[in-house]
């Protein structure tokens, strides 16, 4: 019953104490869930809650705002405040706008998951 | 500026992902590229459409944070080292201490511990990443890291050295694991040959690691 | 109000309930001596799931790094501290 974000004890390697400045696209996720947070629509809890609920694979795999991103995703959709239809929906709209500029690159993972 | 964000009604917020060219250093992964992030975009996009939060909202907490630095935390304590009431007030209420200057410190309780030539403390969040982010901004990667969270708490010396910072064995380290609302902040020794130091000078040997707890604080160079 | 006093002994429950829990396993079912009471305050193993409930206090409590990690490396006097609510904490007789 140990869950994937409870690790204290557990063996691991060499901390890696580089620095790494926060990209605009994790300010802007810290930034909504601010937001979303101040509306009083979902609390750190809540937020955490979602985050172990994501699994091990997320937690190994998956940046942290990303695992932040997901949890806020989880949050909306089980407050009835979005749907899933709808995240799809913009997930397609977004991709394809992004096809088109061109101006932000997709990776070549996430290529083949469209294709 | 693209017509895209025109086509979505929030023409006024033009920094989706162009922002950082005026915010901070373009960084080798800054492009959107996995489903979270494109996801986080969309989040974003939809919440805004719904009323639900406003772009100018989102803005201004991104501001707020970055606002938000280290050297907030280091005025906390070079205050307390230079006039021992203000530390009393401190350790005895950690808010309305970091309020006498100026600095907010809501939703949660901020506790300040001292490092002695007795005792050297650390601080981590096993669970999760909580840091004191109202005071020191938001927390370095590797203190969210895996390794760090893991480690610390059970080779709590050995991490410290991964840091360059060698612990004595005649000084007790105590390990604190933020598991509820206590926020942290570390109270560094000052430093010999600070004496006649202006508080403000000494505010600006205080590093962030310091107040962590994985770094001691270098005297100054003379 | 507080339950537990300064230099109280107390064993932490050894359960392993589901959900949002925030006593970290390794902690489980270990013996420490409380710090200090924080407060009472929003209990996060509630307030995660959307609802409200009684808030509850809050206790720094100290462990021997010896007595969580059999393999403990460090000197002997070496400490753990962590915040635990009350009803994680059982009194020692």
């Amino acid at each position: 019953m140990r869950g994937p974000h409870d690790v204290g004890g557990l063996p691991d390697g060499p901390v890696d104490t580089q620095e790494h400045i926060l990209t605009f696209w994790e300010k802007q996720v810290d930034g909504l869930r601010a937001a979303v947070g101040a509306k009083g629509l979902m609390t750190s809890h809540e937020s955490r809650r979602a985050v172990e609920s994501l699994g091990h694979d997320a937690h190994e795999n998956m940046q942290y705002y990303e695992r932040w991103t997901a949890a806020l995703c989880r949050n909306m959709i089980d407050k009835g405040i979005i749907t899933q239809d709808e995240v799809d929906a913009r997930v397609t709209l977004i991709r394809k706008r992004l096809a088109e500029t061109g101006e932000l690159e997709l990776d070549s993972a996430d290529a083949g998951r469209r294709a | 500026m693209s017509a895209h964000e025109h086509d979505h009604g929030h023409a006024d917020d033009h920094d989706d992902h162009r922002g950082h060219d005026h915010n901070a250093p373009p960084q080798p992964d800054d492009k959107v590229h996995s489903y979270y992030q494109i996801l986080g975009i969309a989040l974003k996009e939809l919440l805004i459409e719904k009323g639900i939060v406003a772009a100018a909202d989102v803005r201004r907490n991104i501001e707020a944070r970055d606002a938000i630095t280290p050297a907030n935390g280091a005025q906390v304590v070079a205050r307390a080292w230079v006039d021992p009431a203000y530390k009393a007030r401190l350790f005895a209420d950690g808010n309305a201490a970091a309020a006498e200057l100026g600095f907010v410190i809501a939703n949660t309780k901020l506790v300040a511990v001292e490092n002695t030539s007795d005792e050297h403390n650390v601080v981590v969040c096993t669970l999760c990443s909580c840091y004191p982010r109202d005071l020191l901004g938001l927390p370095p990667s590797w203190y969210k890291s895996r390794a760090y969270r893991a480690r610390v708490v059970r080779e709590p010396r050995a991490v410290l050295e991964e840091f360059g910072t060698m612990i004595p064995d005649d000084v007790r380290l105590r390990v604190h694991d933020s598991t509820a609302d206590m926020r942290f902040l570390v109270v560094p020794r000052r430093p010999v040959g600070t004496e006649g130091m202006s508080e403000e000078a000494l505010a600006a040997l205080v590093t962030r690691d310091s107040m962590i707890g994985v770094a001691a604080i270098d005297p100054p160079k003379l | 109000m507080s339950k537990f006093v300064p230099g109280e002994s107390v064993r932490i429950r050894d359960d392993y309930p589901p959900g949002h829990i925030r006593t970290p396993v390794y902690l489980r079912g270990k013996r420490g001596v409380v710090t200090r009471y924080f407060g009472d305050f929003a209990n996060a193993e509630v307030e995660a799931y959307g609802r409200r409930g009684p808030r509850k206090g809050v206790y720094g409590v100290l462990f021997c790094a010896g007595d969580l990690w059999g393999d403990y490396k460090g000197p002997a006097h070496d400490v753990v501290e962590a915040d635990l609510y009350e009803h994680w904490l059982e009194k020692l007789a």
